[in-house]
């Protein structure tokens, strides 16, 4: 051998096998090194994560709980009568309710003074609440009927510590002095806690009033929304890439068109967003802030990141699956729907879902179009209004409230965060466990 | 279609493929140089030479694989049974039916075995039943001599077989279709030599019925398998003949020095 000689820097060392020369060390120390920052960047992303789901979940609970006024309350047909008899309606039912809670507090033995104002300033208008009740039920005159009223956001805040003696003054929205009523109320069993539906359930409600505000309309018109670009993109995107990949020529053109797939993929959001509102509102005249013009700029933003991963996961097919199927004297067509794509299929799906979770969590472009928080007023009524019918979706309602001056909107904010990482992880799952039901090796 | 049997003579009827001037563009790349070439019925021709020679290249062109490379370019005429392949009313999928091919390395699909064997017949029409298609399996399986090994778990995955059973399986699923002839692009160089014996012992039975063209890289081997050899150099068809003729008394310089390894 001439190579030993032909080492002019000395190179391999004569040394036992069993001492490491410096090379060795170094290469080890380096790797070493190499393996340790790998380390620290997981930790610190862990720790980011952790950081992140733990203030998501504290600052998100207390929208998730609300306080009530917890009382059982009976109304006779002539106490009705009576009330309905009266000039200011809603006045005689809140002294009746007034008497009742009086009563209730004495029964436990509890001494405390407040006035008809207090009892507005925490529970609202209650006398309204009852008394629509009886109008719409009036069966349930004279039987024993519970009621949970719910307190206003300043008493929620306060059980929440948002809200302390030191921070308030006194107002017309709360004095200090009731601060001690309720405290004698959730000492009493009246005032409570409980889970509040209503957020979960309900529509956004005015600026004024966080309590009554829920997020269950704008999840509704997040899902009309996926389900358009769902329909929409995933079919356009696959059946582009695979005219793309599997059967367009080589040339000038298709090159271009894959210049601008990659570079559309790119574009701020924004921009897809004054897109839909100048073409498919200004121009189309489809109706405004309704699902499907969200769905529908949504599905141009979402199609470059289906298109270019379905390419991806088509090329990662081995070719030899190809010529086996043309080999046996399968068509193109064939050779892709029977071989390739069933293959491609994890990977497509892969797409489909970062495609779609980027979509969910788009904000700007809907802003441009209409389907802005407040818009989320009721349900849809029936599946066609609910693609068509104005409503909002849950990143634009997290944005309206996150921007309302009342603090109770804050919490809702962070409630909807939740909602939408909850929404966000069942469309996760299910991808994931169609992904697996593809999956087979080859 | 037209009918060319009326025409066709008694010499041209053992003829299956016939190839005249036959040139192959890879863009700028001439890399067949004007290949004259017949192919005989029930019959194995060996195409030997150098990597790069172009063998499988041509190989290709009789079945019109190279159809899917964009920039490959096809002139001449090349005849299947007197007629054009390459004529604009052919479909290549109707000549692949015709023409199987089994590839270099075993390429089965991710599916059952039963599946493997069943996709061929099931596309192209062949089984009217089930018991149909389950006859057409076991015979092609039996003849790709694998029946013995897999009848028991038909179901199982192809891609789980040894690779010498894989490629017995992807001849399987060649011959699963009838074809009249069977292209063979190097089926043993990914095989043991007990799975290449097996192989090799499958393609002389396969004579009796098929036209076989293998390419291989084994001289050995073409000299076992093959009754007439082609030796390609550099694009060019050198020599063709006897298998018998070509390794024992070779005509050109450069197939004397390729057979006796001094090129290649």
């Amino acid at each position: 051998m001439t190579d030993a000689t032909l080492n002019g820097d000395g190179g391999r060392p004569n040394g036992s096998l069993t001492t490491q020369d410096d090379r060795t060390k170094a290469r080890n120390r380096a790797e070493t090194r190499f393996k340790a920052y790998g380390l620290a960047a997981i930790l610190v992303g862990i720790f980011f994560l952790v950081v992140l789901a733990v203030s998501i979940i504290r600052s998100g609970s207390p929208a998730f709980t609300r306080t009530v006024v917890d009382v059982e309350f009976t109304l006779s047909q002539s106490e009705f009568e009576a009330a309905e008899e009266e000039l200011f309606k809603t006045k005689a039912y809140q002294s009746l309710f007034i008497s009742t809670l009086k009563g209730q507090l004495d029964e436990r033995g509890v001494e405390v003074a407040f006035d008809e104002a207090a009892i507005e300033r925490l529970l609202g208008k209650v006398g309204g609440t009852i008394r629509e009740f009886y109008t719409a039920n009036p069966d349930k005159l004279g039987e024993p009927v519970q009621f949970e009223l719910p307190a206003s956001s300043r008493v929620d805040g306060y059980f929440n510590g948002r809200v302390t003696r030191e921070s308030i003054q006194d107002s017309r929205f709360l004095m200090k002095a009731d601060l001690d009523l309720v405290d004698v109320l959730h000492d009493a069993g009246i005032m409570k806690s409980s889970f509040n539906w209503t957020f979960i359930t309900g529509a956004d409600a005015g600026v004024d009033n966080p309590g009554g505000a829920g997020i269950g309309a704008s999840v509704v018109g997040s899902f009309f929304m996926m389900l358009v670009v769902l329909v929409l993109s995933l079919p356009i995107g696959v059946a582009a890439s695979i005219y793309l990949e599997e059967f367009a020529p080589q040339n000038r053109f298709t090159d271009l068109i894959e210049v601008n797939i990659s570079n559309l993929a790119a574009v701020p959001s924004i921009v897809f967003g004054i897109l839909g509102l100048a073409v498919f509102i200004q121009f189309m005249h489809l109706p405004q802030s309704a699902p499907l013009v969200g769905g529908l700029v949504l599905t141009l933003m979402t199609l470059p990141t289906i298109i270019i991963s379905t390419r991806a996961s088509l090329k990662a097919v081995p070719p030899s699956i190809r010529d086996a199927a043309l080999g046996v004297g399968a068509s193109r067509m064939q050779a892709v729907f029977h071989h390739v794509l069933p293959l491609a299929m994890p990977g497509i799906l892969t797409g489909t879902i970062i495609g779609l979770a980027q979509a969910l969590g788009e904000t700007a472009p809907l802003l441009l179009i209409g389907m802005v928080g407040f818009v989320a007023r009721g349900y849809p009524e029936g599946i066609a209004a609910g693609f068509t019918d104005p409503n909002s979706a849950m990143p634009a309602q997290i944005y309206t409230w996150a921007a309302r001056a009342d603090a109770g909107f804050y919490e809702k904010a962070w409630g909807g965060i939740i909602i939408l990482l909850a929404f966000l992880l069942t469309m996760n799952i299910i991808a994931i466990i169609l992904r697996r039901r593809f999956e087979r090796r080859w | 279609m037209y009918d060319t049997t009326s025409e066709k003579d008694v010499d041209q009827k053992t003829i299956k493929f016939s190839a005249r001037k036959v040139q192959v563009f890879y863009g700028d790349t001439h890399a067949i140089k004007d290949v004259d070439v017949d192919i005989e019925d029930k019959t194995v021709t060996a195409f030997i030479g150098p990597s790069g020679c172009g063998k499988s290249t041509f190989l290709r062109c009789l079945n019109r694989m190279n159809d899917t490379i964009d920039i490959c370019r096809i002139e001449g005429d090349i005849r299947l049974d007197g007629e054009d392949i390459y004529d604009r009313r052919v479909d290549p999928v109707q000549l692949r039916a015709k023409v199987g091919m089994v590839f270099q390395k075993p390429n089965p699909f991710p599916k059952s075995i039963y599946d493997n064997v069943a996709y061929g017949p099931r596309i192209h029409g062949l089984a009217r039943s089930k018991a149909d298609l389950d006859q057409i399996v076991e015979r092609a399986l039996r003849r790709g001599a694998l029946w013995d090994e897999v009848k028991d778990r038909l179901h199982a995955p192809g891609t789980g077989l040894s690779g010498g059973q894989q490629q017995r399986l992807c001849i399987a699923r060649a011959v699963a279709t009838e074809p009249e002839v069977l292209l063979m692009d190097e089926p043993c160089s990914a095989l043991d030599p007990i799975a290449t014996a097996q192989v090799e012992e499958l393609i002389a039975e396969l004579r009796r019925d098929y036209s076989v063209v293998i390419v291989t890289h084994s001289m050995q081997q073409a000299a076992r398998v093959s009754q007439k050899t082609a030796f390609f150099h550099l694009g060019n068809l050198v020599e063709f003949g006897e298998t018998g003729n070509i390794f024992t008394n070779p005509e050109d310089k450069r197939t004397e020095s390729y057979i006796t390894g001094r090129i290649g």
